[in-house]
This record gives C-alpha cells, sequence and structure tokens, in this order.
C-alpha cells in the first residue's frame, strides 16, 4: 500500500513538473495563452511553447529518467550506491562518440546512435580494465572509469579544436558539455526516446536478475543468473539509456547517482520497484533542474549540469562519507 | 541415490593448485561436513561442486549429467548454495532476500507464481522468520541474517545443499538448532547436504560422514568415528588436540591447559 502510495506519488510529480516545465520560462505566457499555443496558435507564443519549450520539457524527461535508471542498474550490478553512468565513464564515452559525430556532420538524429556506440564502448572497456587481476569490485571500476573519463575528456578537446564544423559553435558545443539540455530537432528527440524505450524496457525485464546480485556475483550465479549474459545485458541497458541521455544533455552529473539512492529509502531496494521508480523520479527531479536552469539567471541561462551538480555533489560527499568502510 | 558426485577433480587459482585428484559423491539423505585446516581446499571444493570453479581434470556430474554443460538456472534448481558473505548495503527486506531464492524458477520478466510465494512463505516459516519478514536485512543481527539467507536457499527447493561455515555467525545454541534443522531436512525430505565446518564436534556431531581435507587433497571420507582418530587429528592439526569418545561418536578438546 505504501508502495503504491509513493508510485502514484512520483507519477504526480512528473506530470506537475512537465506542466511548470511547460508553463514557467525566462518569458513570461499566461496559462490560457500556453494552452492556445499547445493547441496549435500560430503566434510568437506557440513558437516559444511548441518549439523551445516542449521539446526541452520532452528531452529532460527522457535524459532525468534515463540517468537515474541506469544509475540504478549500475548500483545493483556493483551492489554499491557510488556507481553511475558519470563516475562509471559510461557518459565520457558517450560524450566523445557524440562530439565526433557532430564534427564529421551527421545528422542530428544519427548522434544519439553514435553516443550509444560510445557508451557500449566505454562501459565494456572500464569493465574489462576493472576486471584485471581478480574480480570486479566498486574501487577498480570508479578508478577505470576516472582515467577513462579523462581520456575521453582529452580526446574530445583535442576533436574540439581540430575540426572546423565545431569551432564555429564553440561556444554552444561547450555549453552542451557542462550539461545543457539542448534538443536541435524532432528527429533526435524522436531517435533518443526510441533508443530509452529500449534501454528501459531492458532494464525492466532485467531487474529481478540485478536483485540476485543482493549478496554478490557468485551467490547470483547459485541463484541461477548467468553473471557474464546478464552483466552484458544491464551494460547494455545503461549503454542506451546513457548514450540517449548524453546525446541529449551532454555531461549531466548526479543525477544518476543521486536518485536511484534517494529512493531506497522509499520503495526499498528490490530493483523490480526501484528502476521505474528511479525512471519517474529521475525525469520530474531533470525537468524541474532544467527549469531552474532557464529561469533563475534569466534572460541568461545556467547548464543544467551547475544545478545538478550544486544540490547533487553535497549529497555524494554525504553518501561517501557514510559508506567509507566500504569503498575503501 | 547418488546426486552429486565428483571424480579425479584438481583444480587452480592461476598458478596455484588447491584441488588434488578429489572424488566425492553425494547421496540423497546424506549429511557431509568437510572439515580441515584453513587452506586445506575446502571452501574451493564446495566451488567446484556447484559448478562456480571449473576443474583443470577431472569432472562434477549432477544427477549423471556433467555440471559443466548445464546453465546456471539448471543448477540452481538442483543445487543451493548458502554463502560466507551475508553482507547486502542496500535494504532488502527478509522476505524479499528469501525470495530471491525463486530466481531460477521465475518467469522471463521475473513474474512470480503462487507456487513461488507459497515455497517463500514455507521458507520463511520454517526458519521461524515470521516475525522479521519484513525487517531490513542490513538491520538484522549476524545469527538472524544468517537464518534469512538459509531461508533463501531452502526456498530454492534443491535437492542439494551446500553451506560454507552456516554456523560462522550464530552462538552455540543456534549452531546446534541450524545443524539439528539441516539433519532433519536429510532425513525427512530427503536432501544431500554437505557443510563446510570449521569446528570439528559439531562436524562430529551432525554428519552421516565427514571428509577430511589437507592441502588440496581428502584425506579421508568415513563416517566420525573412522574420520576423528587420535592419529588423523593429530597428523592433520597437531598433536595439542585429545579425542574423546562420547556418545558413539568422537569429541575433539584441547589436551592440556593451554599455557603460555
Amino acid at each position: 500500500m505504501r508502495v503504491a502510495t509513493t508510485f502514484v506519488l512520483l507519477g504526480a510529480a512528473l506530470v506537475l513538473s512537465v506542466a511548470a516545465g511547460i508553463l514557467v520560462g525566462s518569458v513570461p505566457i499566461a496559462p490560457g495563452d500556453v494552452l492556445g499555443a499547445l493547441l496549435g496558435s500560430p503566434d510568437v507564443n506557440g513558437t516559444i511553447v511548441r518549439d523551445l519549450r516542449l521539446p526541452r520539457v520532452l528531452g529532460s524527461v527522457l535524459v532525468g529518467g534515463s540517468l537515474a535508471t541506469a544509475g540504478a542498474l549500475l548500483q545493483g550490478l556493483l551492489r554499491n550506491p557510488l556507481a553511475d553512468p558519470f563516475v562509471t565513464g559510461t557518459s565520457a564515452g558517450a560524450t566523445l562518440a557524440a562530439i565526433v559525430a557532430i564534427a564529421l556532420g551527421l545528422s542530428a538524429p544519427l548522434v544519439p546512435l553514435a553516443a550509444f556506440v560510445g557508451a557500449l564502448v566505454a562501459v565494456g572497456l572500464v569493465w574489462r580494465l576493472a576486471r584485471l587481476g581478480g574480480p570486479t569490485t566498486v574501487l577498480t571500476v570508479l578508478l577505470a572509469g576516472i582515467v577513462l573519463t579523462a581520456f575521453a575528456g582529452a580526446v574530445a578537446t583535442f576533436v574540439l579544436v581540430a575540426s572546423d564544423r565545431l569551432a564555429v559553435h564553440l561556444r554552444s558545443v561547450l555549453g552542451w558539455l557542462q550539461g545543457g539540455v539542448s534538443v536541435i530537432d524532432s528527429g533526435e528527440l524522436a531517435v533518443a526516446a526510441a533508443i530509452v524505450t529500449i534501454g528501459l524496457a531492458g532494464a525492466v525485464a532485467l531487474a529481478h536478475r540485478v536483485d540476485a546480485y543482493a549478496f554478490g556475483e557468485e551467490t547470483a550465479a547459485t541463484l541461477g543468473v548467468d553473471p557474464d549474459r546478464t552483466t552484458r545485458a544491464v551494460l547494455g541497458a545503461t549503454a542506451l539509456l546513457s548514450g540517449a541521455a548524453v546525446a541529449l544533455a551532454g555531461l549531466v552529473g548526479f543525477v544518476g547517482l543521486v536518485v536511484p539512492h534517494a529512493l531506497r529509502f522509499a520503495v526499498g531496494a528490490t530493483h523490480r520497484r526501484l528502476v521505474p521508480a528511479s525512471f519517474l523520479a529521475g525525469a520530474a527531479a531533470l525537468v524541474l533542474a532544467d527549469l531552474g536552469a532557464r529561469t533563475l539567471l534569466a534572460p541568461g541561462e545556467l547548464p543544467v549540469g551547475a544545478i545538478t551538480g550544486l544540490v547533487g555533489a553535497p549529497f555524494f560527499l554525504a553518501l561517501l562519507v557514510r559508506s567509507r568502510r566500504v569503498v575503501v | 541415490m547418488t546426486v552429486l558426485e565428483a571424480t579425479a577433480v584438481s583444480a587452480a587459482y592461476g598458478a596455484r593448485t588447491v584441488l588434488r585428484d578429489c572424488t566425492l559423491s553425494l547421496a540423497s539423505g546424506d549429511v557431509l561436513a568437510v572439515v580441515g585446516p584453513t587452506g586445506a581446499g575446502r571452501s574451493s571444493l564446495l566451488r567446484v561442486l556447484a559448478g562456480l570453479l571449473r576443474p583443470r581434470a577431472g569432472s562434477v556430474s549432477l544427477d549423471a549429467a556433467d555440471i559443466a554443460s548445464l546453465s546456471r538456472a539448471a543448477i540452481a534448481r538442483r543445487i543451493a548454495v548458502v554463502p560466507q558473505i551475508l553482507d547486502t548495503l542496500f535494504p532488502f527486506t527478509v522476505r524479499e532476500i528469501v525470495g530471491l531464492g525463486r530466481t531460477a524458477r521465475l518467469g522471463r520478466f521475473g513474474g512470480a507464481s503462487a507456487g513461488d510465494a507459497a515455497a517463500v512463505d514455507r521458507a520463511i516459516a520454517e526458519l521461524e522468520l515470521g516475525p522479521l519478514a519484513s525487517r531490513r536485512i542490513d538491520r538484522l543481527s549476524g545469527g538472524e541474517r544468517q537464518r534469512a539467507v538459509l531461508a533463501m536457499a531452502l526456498a530454492q527447493e534443491a535437492a542439494v545443499l551446500l553451506l560454507d561455515e552456516p554456523t560462522v555467525h550464530l552462538d552455540p545454541g543456534h549452531q546446534i538448532a541450524t545443524l539439528a534443522h539441516l539433519s532433519r531436512l536429510a532425513r525427512t525430505r530427503g536432501l544431500a547436504i554437505l557443510a563446510v565446518l570449521h569446528d570439528l564436534n559439531l562436524a562430529s556431531a551432525v554428519a552421516s560422514r565427514v571428509v577430511v581435507m589437507d592441502q588440496g587433497r581428502i584425506v579421508r571420507d568415513a563416517p566420525p568415528g573412522e574420520t576423528l582418530t587420535s592419529e588423523l587429528v593429530a597428523a592433520i592439526f597437531g598433536s595439542g588436540l585429545e579425542v574423546v569418545a562420547r556418545n558413539g561418536s568422537p569429541r575433539v578438546f584441547p589436551a592440556d591447559r593451554i599455557r603460555s
């Protein structure tokens, strides 16, 4: 009963935050006019609401939901609340691939696919590095993630400076790197939505197998889970979700880390509940963060990564202090 | 009837050989205690029997099929393993932990049947975990957690139960109670049970056969009276122990008062 209530509340929070994201912006528009704009009014309000606010809110839903879901999966697999796509290098791999795709002049809808491939390569590489000379531990995964993030960042900078195409848009690319939801065209949004749908379906289908990791990989195996296949499937779903998120919003930190962890207090540890709850809560959180990014310094705009970092970093530190004995 | 059998098994972690030419069979109703000094290969033997560690030589068969040819799910429906590590960072409830025992029997997307729920209820009732069912596993005492994990293994409804030091977190009263419960499962339900134990007296008191290991080899595999002899205990564990017969089975004590 309590869990059902929590899901109703999470759903309501998402609906309300989406409504707020569409109703509020740096240009004040009366609610009645917003409704008119959504229904197709041809004036400037229509352009603002339909072409600017709506795609950004929908993009934020996908980005926040994806990152939180990917975080829940990675944390379950590593059985540690300190993992997410950002700290495991997955996002960095996706970012590099997206930048290369843009530099090569690929059309916008192909960018999320490129980011997915980059995320997949990165997460695969991190897992292999972490496995060298012993079992995978959260410490080795985080270390490999840090190394890969630094390396991918260096290569990305190189590509940025070397590419004429990117140099023209350097400012907007740097803004995107900081984490900002920018939906360039509806084709990109549609491709990202399709990728997220597949990733989310995979996450839901894998949830009970991730539960079996409660006492580690070996016990998961004795409970009947094939560890290699499950790891590959979970990392694949993670790459789909974080690839789409990065393509739409660059490097948005801490959503994948904080949302699943906070939700465990509300819905418990079992991933059958944690995965869908993380999607709802992550989506609502990022829609609100993006609203803050758009309005706090209006008419200027903050990268949404600055908002999530501002809230997420202290939370992460508190987590680190509390679970220090586990990490070391 | 033999359920699980290891034939001439040798195994290694990298260059370090941990099992040498081990042959062992486990039949329905057996309670085997595996004893030996630390590093003798007891946990490695358990891992090989569970299909977790692949032998370098020799083979393990489960119901006469080579265990290497079976999927993890197929093995999990026949063999349940009670691990030594009982830590989880996440706030799973006791009922959720016990429910993990059904993983290999769930539908493709994790759907649980009425039969799954009934098996979980039975395991919870059997280990008297009812009052703790909705408590968080990370808030329980070591002994309570051990019972929850044992219930998880029982919910697997497997024919074979392998346990790695199942009494290590328990006080003496609960050690006896847990082993008595295992013995009852072997007798009434025909479970084949193998437990790695440190305590020679518990091994002697509960086991139908005691398997003594040393340096990766099975040194003896026989009823307690024939394994825990003064000669063998001295050879394996050193001279500071005395073996005394008690109600037909041997007990092992410190030979003298220990002085510095």
